[in-house]
């Protein structure tokens, strides 16, 4: 298994007050929430929170999300949530949010899938799978790192593809239903992969792959199948 | 409390098992492992118990499976939120493995490993008395690869990143030593009914 990254327990363990300040549209199944949190002591690039919502009765529901936003100093993170169907927390964020609302979280949580910038990264993503990963796209260009970062991310089509506008020469998009003109359809396969692996920076690659289960199963066997060793992938699976 | 404007969530019932900040994921078993899932043959599958013991052993598929048989049926709880109810799991209770190695008195901890190399650390009276098993069968059928199939240890009573999968052996200790997931900040024994998610809950 990869190393690990200490996180702090004391920041762990507490629940902050978070105020809804921002609500963007990224595609007709996506929205960006967000939030300023005065007392965040920062995160990782690929780390997530814990999210709690209370109900007037007193009943709570709590969710683990990504962090989209790369740490920067300005007190706010961000989150991408898809609309997911009876989603009870997600529903939430997508039919009644509006700024100045608040809600309870705590974080940022998890060493493992984080990237602090020190190694070349390999990232690969279905769907809202992109969230942790833009934040280490993100942390890259704010940053001006130079160490190699390359990014795979396969969406249904253009139009559900988060972040289009602000992808650049480090990503490739595969699209499953429908393409551009030109662009083949079809799912993530080994001649996406093996054109990243031949790049071989020093050192080697450290693979993230997030999404489903059935995209995190496909895609870390195709990392193996192209020589990425076992012990250098990391995975999050939306369970 | 910070009440959530306009949050209702959903229309529940109180179900009784259901630990605080859980929710029934019904006929869903999510799948959580932050590694690729090994290709692990039943053939090429073993079970040690070392550390301090009093006569370290080696289990083959065949010979784990020639110990007497033991079910659990329950529920589980994982750390992200979700629980399963009415589970079943087949195999042989942990007690039948231990009690061939003799664990020393002076054994108070086991830090559990996987074939993959991944652990997780939990008191020794947490696997014993009947409380923990290695479970190789799912509802009748094998265990899934994505699972912790061909065999995983099962700790029901704990949050479900306890219950390693692939797993491969415990060492028993005189101390506590961190697993993967509690070295990321996870809490060290992971009760869901006290909600230990965190170090430091």
């Amino acid at each position: 298994m990869p190393g690990r990254i200490a996180v702090s327990e004391q920041v762990a363990a507490t629940w902050q007050t978070a105020t809804l300040t921002e609500v963007r549209r990224e595609t007709p199944y996506a929205s960006t929430f967000r939030l300023a949190v005065p007392r965040w002591a920062g995160h990782l690039p690929g780390q997530h929170l814990m999210l709690r919502l209370t109900a007037e009765d007193g009943y709570v529901a709590q969710r683990h999300y990504s962090i989209a936003s790369a740490p920067d100093d300005s007190g706010h993170i961000e989150l991408t949530l898809d609309r997911v169907p009876d989603g009870e927390v997600s529903g939430w964020f997508h039919t009644v949010a509006r700024p100045g609302d608040t809600i309870d979280v705590r974080g940022p949580l998890s060493g493992f899938f984080a990237w602090p910038g020190d190694r070349p990264a390999l990232l690969l993503g279905a769907g809202s799978g992109i969230v942790p990963l833009m934040s280490m796209v993100r942390h890259h260009r704010a940053r001006g790192l130079s160490v190699p970062l390359r990014m795979l991310v396969s969406a249904r089509s253009p139009e559900e593809l988060i972040y289009s506008g602000e992808l650049g020469a480090e990503t490739t998009a595969v699209f499953t239903r429908s393409a551009p003109a030109g662009v083949p359809v079809g799912r993530m396969s080994a001649t996406h992969v093996a054109p990243l692996l031949a790049e071989r920076p020093p050192g080697g690659w450290e693979a993230y792959v997030c999404g489903s289960n059935g995209f995190a199963e496909h895609a870390s066997r195709l990392l193996v199948a192209a020589g990425q060793p076992v012990d250098r992938i990391r995975i999050e699976r939306f369970g | 409390m910070n009440v959530t404007r306009g949050f209702t969530g959903r229309r529940r019932v109180s179900r009784p098992g259901l630990p605080p900040g859980q929710y029934d994921a019904g006929d869903d078993w999510p799948v959580l492992s932050a590694e690729v899932t090994p290709d692990l043959a039943p053939a090429d599958w073993s079970f040690r118990v070392d550390g301090l013991v009093e006569r370290p052993h080696t289990w083959s598929w065949d010979e784990a499976h020639a110990l007497p048989g033991s079910a659990y049926e329950g529920d589980i709880h994982c750390v992200t939120g979700w629980s399963k109810f009415g589970v079943r799991f087949g195999g042989v209770s942990l007690d039948a493995f231990l009690s061939v190695v003799g664990p020393h008195v002076s054994a108070t901890h086991v830090l559990a490993r996987s074939h993959t190399g991944y652990t997780a650390n939990l008191p020794l009276a947490d696997l014993t008395g009947g409380r923990a098993w290695i479970a190789w069968s799912y509802d009748g059928g094998p265990l899934a690869q994505e699972h912790g199939g061909p065999a995983r240890l099962i700790v029901p009573h704990l949050y479900f990143w306890k219950s390693v999968k692939w797993v491969a052996g415990l060492t028993l200790l005189d101390h506590d030593e961190p697993g993967f997931w509690e070295g990321n900040g996870y809490h060290e024994r992971g009760n869901p009914w006290q909600e230990q998610r965190y170090r430091g809950d």
